[in-house]
């Protein structure tokens, strides 16, 4: 079996990508998974940004699905991505456990 | 040439979200803090509560806080009026929602980030400029970078940090 494609996408207008990648590695240790790579990849422009469904940055997708589905509707561009903590908080990064239960799915499902 | 600390900062005018032009300078302020923001970005939502509840705090001490945001909405439709008067409507803000369309205070004031914070005294100069606090995700820090400011700008001594780096989602300028 391949090893997972583990990507992290980000734009530089965002300053949260270090710290959501430190958390991605985080949790794919804690899954006893250090040996996936993650292969982190910048989108410069509106057009990459909607080549590759970028909906904002980071966006965390393994095998090309996304750690946290966007709503269909959300439309491609070049802006910092919103989540929401376990409590309700906004966050410019995933919830960590919430990041270690989506990568456990995506990661058994393949 | 960007503002920088103890500078005259650029009076302006902004329409509210109904339309109605609200002034940087109130009649009494005792300092006035202008608050780049937006709808659509994390850092800001983030430390949104905290500095709408420094509004609250400092209200019956003459302080004036507005929010303005700078954002394209053309690219960005989450920073649209539409959206910010349906924040307003519910509530989610304790001072005026500024519209500045033509990002032409945002240029003035040199905003780079949203939130991006100024606090300006009252001879009229910048006395704080940065971030509200170290973390945009610890609310129990609640908005201290800019308390201090406050309350050393109310007690007429110097500001003891007056300058952070400002921390959040870059302003997103016009093409």
């Amino acid at each position: 079996m391949s090893r997972p494609g583990v990507e992290l996408l980000y734009w530089d207008g965002c300053p949260s990508h270090p710290e959501a990648l430190a958390e991605l590695r985080a949790a794919l240790a804690d899954l006893g998974r250090d040996d996936v790579e993650v292969a982190v990849r910048r989108v410069e422009d509106d057009g990459q940004a909607r080549a590759e469904g970028f909906v904002g940055s980071p966006t965390i997708r393994v095998d090309g699905a996304d750690a946290f589905p966007p709503d269909p509707a959300e439309p491609p561009a070049l802006t910092c991505r919103i989540y929401r903590l376990a409590d309700g908080r906004y966050s410019p990064t995933p919830d960590p456990a919430a990041l270690r239960a989506s990568l456990a799915r995506l990661l058994s499902a393949r | 040439m960007p503002l920088a600390l103890d500078d005259p900062v650029p009076a302006f005018t902004l329409p509210d979200t109904d339309g109605q032009p609200v002034p940087l300078t109130g009649d009494d302020a005792t300092a006035t803090v202008v608050v780049f923001t937006c709808n659509h970005c994390p850092y800001a939502l983030a430390w949104h509560d905290r500095i709408n509840d420094v509004a609250r705090d400092y209200a019956d001490r003459g302080v004036r806080l507005l929010q303005v945001n700078p954002n394209d909405a053309a690219r960005h439709p989450r920073d649209s009026l539409d959206a910010m008067r349906a924040r307003v409507a519910r509530g989610e803000f304790a001072g005026p929602y500024l519209h500045d369309e033509s990002q032409g205070v945002a240029r003035a004031y040199g905003a780079q980030t949203t939130p991006d914070v100024f606090v300006v005294g009252p001879d009229g100069r910048l006395a704080y400029r940065g971030a509200p606090d170290a973390d945009h995700g610890d609310p129990t820090l609640g908005a201290e970078w800019l308390r201090d400011a406050l309350d050393d700008v109310l007690a007429g001594r110097p500001v003891r940090r007056p300058e952070t780096r400002p921390v959040g989602c870059s302003v997103k300028w016009r093409p």
